[in-house]
């Protein structure tokens, strides 16, 4: 068909990809630059953050004091409390994720971004990172609180870092299944409650408030064998002592198979034409 | 650090043939455009015409369906990474960060097209103070106004002095005023020898600022030319005035019969008439006023203005543009239900690019 040029259509230039090695530093300073983004974004509403560590605080105070009177565990509740505690904060972390991305995809950010010659992976990778250290920071404040109200680390410093990077890691996981939801759907307010749907009974039907031996039997099968009490009972060993072993490559295999499944469809809805 | 490109000294934009599905929504159904360099194309059509669309697809955002487009001797489908280091696309203040200051928005872009922390902060600088910014370059850009928020995002999209610019509806939702400083901005722009593919709803619009105007109905091309060239296949100026006594209408509308240079049209539901007039507008509103005077029939804002939009599409296709008053929030939620990929398109492109 030429009769729109009037001329015969010519043929397109023929242009070799960028090289490797700046495909590669053109894809870190692209995720480094929407980190940064962010980080600027959340110093002007200093609120979100103040909020986003606000939650998790009155989750500890509420255990701690309301509820936790009436929960019986062996060496006392609030040493008990925290690790479950801290991993839930890290997972609940990642409705900022999904929210973020959503919100972009829908605003059209994300289309823009797609017609600017910059690294597909940055946008997912950029928005990880900042919430990583968003992530990181909650994390911190809780245990500060934890430590205010009668926590103790019983294990000594080293196994103490290693529940801080395990938690890490826990929310990291969760915010790339919580990436592929908001990247799917588009739509902040529909992944605002889907967040809700499925990290509430995750976190709650676990062994993160209360002793699984408590909950009725039928609950009890999936209580012990999902991720969330497979990651917090290491947590636990590793902030109190016990063994360690067992849940340790069951964290890592749930933590890696979250990842491995959740980063391609993430990367697949990013992809997607909108 | 840009390999240098291979020459080209084809057309700036091609497209041929292209087509686009939505489901069964067939968006474009074989689109041709050429534009030359240096010149600006103005895509004109009412919303879910498939303008959106076509801008999708040159900016590699979609790919098409059937069809080859190529911007610069680049194939969108082949080498998209290509094509997306010669486009800036901006339009609907989409890259802009409200929280950020219009620097910061700047400077960001800058490292995302690979300036260099100095380049980028120049950069920023350089197009704050060309687009009238540099007093607000500091504040964030929530408390700009519409028409600033507008530059913005046009200064986002030269922040790597593409030399094939995209504007999709650059002035949809702004109040004349900024509307007219746009026109002025961009018309700088193009003096400036850039290649502009721009989508309207207005037909003033693209006759200011277009060489070429491209109508699109219905994902295809229905008619192409200057902007004067329209114009008179539309018959020009249009006079049009409301009948008081509805139950009057058709008697007005044969008094009127003599005065234009076709018969008059009659509204049955708001009671307009209007009439085309050619260039004798004042000559033709006092022919309507004697003649409405001498039947006794009165008339609301009887009045002569330019052909609009809809006088283009009455006089191309003999219906009316077929836009959907609200381009807004109820059309994007209610598509986003129907299909993913159908709500996806409408909600980018915010005036619900489907039919």
């Amino acid at each position: 068909m030429t009769a729109a040029a009037g001329r015969p259509l010519p043929a397109p230039l023929t242009i070799a990809p960028r090289p490797l090695g700046i495909r590669l530093r053109h894809g870190v300073s692209d995720a480094l630059a929407l980190t940064w983004r962010d980080l600027l974004v959340w110093s002007r509403v200093p609120m979100f953050l103040v909020f986003s560590v606000v939650q998790p605080v009155m989750f500890v105070l509420l255990f701690r004091y309301v509820f936790g009177g009436a929960i019986k565990v062996s060496g006392g509740y609030v040493d008990y409390l925290m690790p479950g505690i801290i991993a839930q904060s890290a997972a609940f972390a990642s409705f900022g994720t999904a929210i973020s991305l959503a919100r972009e995809m829908q605003r059209g950010v994300i289309d823009r971004f797609r017609s600017m010659p910059m690294a597909r992976s940055a946008v997912l990778v950029g928005r990880l990172i900042a919430d990583t250290l968003r992530m990181i920071l909650t994390v911190l404040v809780v245990m500060l609180v934890g430590y205010a109200v009668g926590f103790r680390f019983r294990n000594g410093w080293a196994p103490a870092l290693g529940m801080v990077v395990l938690a890490v890691v826990f929310g990291l996981a969760v915010c790339t299944v919580s990436a592929a939801v908001g990247l799917a759907l588009r739509d902040e307010e529909s992944v605002g409650s889907f967040g809700l749907i499925w990290l509430f009974p995750l976190t709650f039907v676990s062994a993160a408030f209360v002793p699984i031996a408590s909950m009725p039997g039928w609950l009890q099968a999936f209580a012990v064998n999902q991720p969330v009490t497979i990651v917090i009972e290491e947590m636990r060993s590793l902030a109190l002592g016990g063994p360690l072993a067992l849940h340790a490559w069951q964290s890592a295999a749930w933590l890696g198979g979250m990842v491995a499944v959740f980063v391609p469809l993430a990367v697949r809805a990013y992809r997607r034409p909108g | 650090m840009t390999i240098s490109p291979p020459a080209w000294d084809g057309p700036a934009i091609v497209v041929d043939g292209v087509h686009k599905r939505f489901g069964d929504v067939h968006a474009l159904r074989g689109i041709d455009l050429v534009v030359e360099r240096g010149t600006v194309l103005g895509l004109l059509g009412p919303n879910g015409a498939g303008k959106t669309t076509v801008v999708k697809v040159l900016t590699t955002l979609l790919p098409p369906d059937a069809g080859r487009a190529l911007v610069e001797g680049r194939d969108v489908v082949r080498s998209p990474e290509a094509v997306r280091e010669v486009v800036g696309l901006a339009g609907q203040s989409a890259a802009i960060q409200d929280e950020l200051t219009g620097r910061e928005n700047l400077e960001i872009l800058g490292r995302l097209y690979h300036l260099g922390r100095r380049q980028a902060r120049r950069r920023a600088q350089e197009l704050l103070e060309r687009f009238d910014l540099g007093d607000a370059a500091d504040r964030p850009a929530k408390t700009y106004s519409g028409g600033m928020q507008r530059r913005l995002d046009l200064a986002a999209s030269l922040v790597a002095e593409p030399p094939v610019l995209f504007l999709d509806e650059p002035t949809t939702g702004l109040d004349p005023r900024s509307r007219i400083g746009m026109w002025a901005v961009i018309r700088e722009l193009v003096a400036g020898g850039t290649t502009l593919l721009l989508t309207t709803q207005y037909l003033d619009e693209a006759d200011e600022l277009a060489d070429e105007i491209v109508v699109v109905d219905h994902g295809l091309v229905i008619a192409a030319g200057t902007a004067e060239a329209l114009k008179t296949r539309v018959g020009g100026d249009v006079l049009e005035l409301t009948v008081k006594d509805a139950g009057r209408l058709a008697e007005a509308a044969s008094a009127l019969a003599g005065i234009g240079d076709g018969a008059p049209g009659v509204d049955e539901d708001t009671g307009r008439i209007h009439v085309p007039v050619g260039g004798r507008g004042s000559q033709a509103v006092v022919g309507a006023v004697r003649a409405l005077d001498a039947a006794g029939i009165e008339t609301d804002g009887l009045g002569v203005r330019r052909p609009s939009l809809d006088d283009v599409f009455l006089a191309l296709t003999g219906h009316a543009a077929e836009a959907e008053p609200d381009g807004g929030r109820g059309r994007r939620r209610r598509h986003r239900r129907e299909g993913p990929e159908r709500g996806a398109a409408a909600a980018r492109s915010g005036d619900g690019e489907t039919p």
